[in-house]
């Protein structure tokens, strides 16, 4: 049987490359700087630092494990809390140890996950909340200049949740002996790296 | 058995095709605009402008939340509202330094957050106020271009997004889908808190 193979013709080829190579923006003249800037740095920034990363995904984790209500209560305290943070950060107000209420948000956090613990709903909110002040105000005061505040705001906000909804997806595993395992093992390395930033922090 | 296209009408072609990629555009100095007119560039305009869409958002969201009779009703006073003070916006003169959108998203944020059962009548007031107080800063910066017919462009536009946005959470039955739009209503309120810090960060 005979097959039909498609082959690209070399005139529709060359059109397709140069539509996308003459394809020139209109002139912005006097654009306003780091509007779409300010997002995109947003949405990078609580990724840029594994303390971040480990302690949100943390909370999710801790979530997941405490179950209803606490899976949905945590990632709502944490990022208005973290806001609330910031405020203070970008009011100038100042929050000592700062690197070390991180470090330490990441061991305490690890070894809840690791422990299994099940405190008290309002116990686990109030734990999470003071370590969301901690990430907040760090965020707050690292803020780059000249960007727009609401977008920048918007993604760091955004990224997050969705740390944390990576937290609470992984955190599933919990309904399974061998994944339950797996998320304590988990605990013990956000822990661990916990006490390597409190290390780095103190040193 | 098909033919190939001949050498010289594939440079025709190609001429053609490169005539019209390289003309060159307006340049888009100040305004952002549409081209298409008043009543696209309001659309445009709440589109492109996060101070005003996301509390939009927000509102339709939290009509969702409470159930069909709040989302009518936001529908259509919502809109309304927001028209009335575009059209307040119109004849004023200065515009505020204070970011006061900040408070709706901080005030919706936690209403959806907390998912707050207020009364319909409490609820109309606060869509009410809510469209007033945009409505009207939105009056103000389009007075210099597209004026009243921007704001009906707008209005349309925020019937359609509440419609749209509303009728989708309302018809969301499973209880971890509100559960979803509580924790895009506590960012919202994140981002209404941030946005005060900001205001304040810029008058120290």
């Amino acid at each position: 049987m005979k097959k039909h193979v498609r082959h690209i013709d070399p005139f529709v080829f060359f059109l397709a490359l140069m539509v996308y190579l003459v394809w020139a923006p209109s002139a912005q003249a006097h654009v306003e700087q780091g509007q779409a800037v300010g997002f995109v740095t947003g949405l990078e920034h609580p990724w840029s630092g594994l303390d971040h990363v480990l302690a949100m995904i943390a909370v999710g984790l801790w979530g997941a494990q405490l179950g209803n209500p606490a899976i949905w209560v945590l990632p709502i305290t944490f990022p208005m809390v973290m806001s609330f943070g910031a405020m203070m950060g970008l009011l100038g107000i100042p929050l000592p140890g700062i690197e070390i209420g991180i470090a330490l948000s990441a061991i305490l956090l690890g070894a809840m996950v690791l422990g299994e613990v099940k405190p008290k709903l309002f116990v686990a909110a109030i734990m999470v909340g003071i370590f969301a002040i901690f990430h907040g105000h760090a965020h707050g005061t690292e803020l780059p200049a000249g960007q727009s505040g609401l977008l920048y705001s918007m993604g760091f906000v955004i990224a997050t949740g969705v740390l944390h909804g990576i937290g609470i997806v992984i955190g599933l595993i919990h309904r399974w002996p061998a994944g339950k395992l797996a998320l304590r093992a988990a605990g013990a390395f956000i822990a661990a790296m916990g006490f390597f930033f409190l290390w780095q922090a103190v040193a | 058995m098909k033919k190939s296209l001949s050498t010289n009408l594939r440079l025709m072609i190609g001429a053609a095709v490169s005539a019209v990629l390289l003309k060159p555009t307006d340049a888009a100095a100040h305004l952002v605009t549409t081209g298409m007119g008043p009543v696209y560039d309001g659309i445009g305009h709440l589109l492109l402008t996060p101070e005003d869409l996301v509390p939009v958002v927000a509102v339709a969201l939290y009509a969702g939340l409470r159930g069909r009779a709040p989302g009518r009703r936001a529908l259509f006073f919502f809109p309304l509202a927001w028209l009335l003070g575009g059209f307040m916006g119109l004849t004023a003169n200065t515009m505020p330094t204070f970011p006061v959108s900040a408070f709706s998203f901080l005030l919706v944020g936690i209403l959806i957050a907390v998912d707050l059962r207020l009364p319909d009548n409490a609820f109309t007031v606060l869509a009410v106020a809510v469209g007033i107080l945009h409505g009207f800063f939105n009056g103000i910066a389009l007075k210099e271009g597209p004026s009243g017919l921007g704001l009906l462009g707008i209005m349309s536009a925020l019937f359609v997004l509440v419609a749209l946005v509303s009728a989708f959470v309302v018809s969301l039955k499973s209880p971890w889908t509100r559960i979803v739009v509580r924790v895009a209503g506590s960012w919202v309120a994140a981002m209404g808190l941030l946005m005060i810090g900001w205001f304040f960060r810029g008058q120290l």
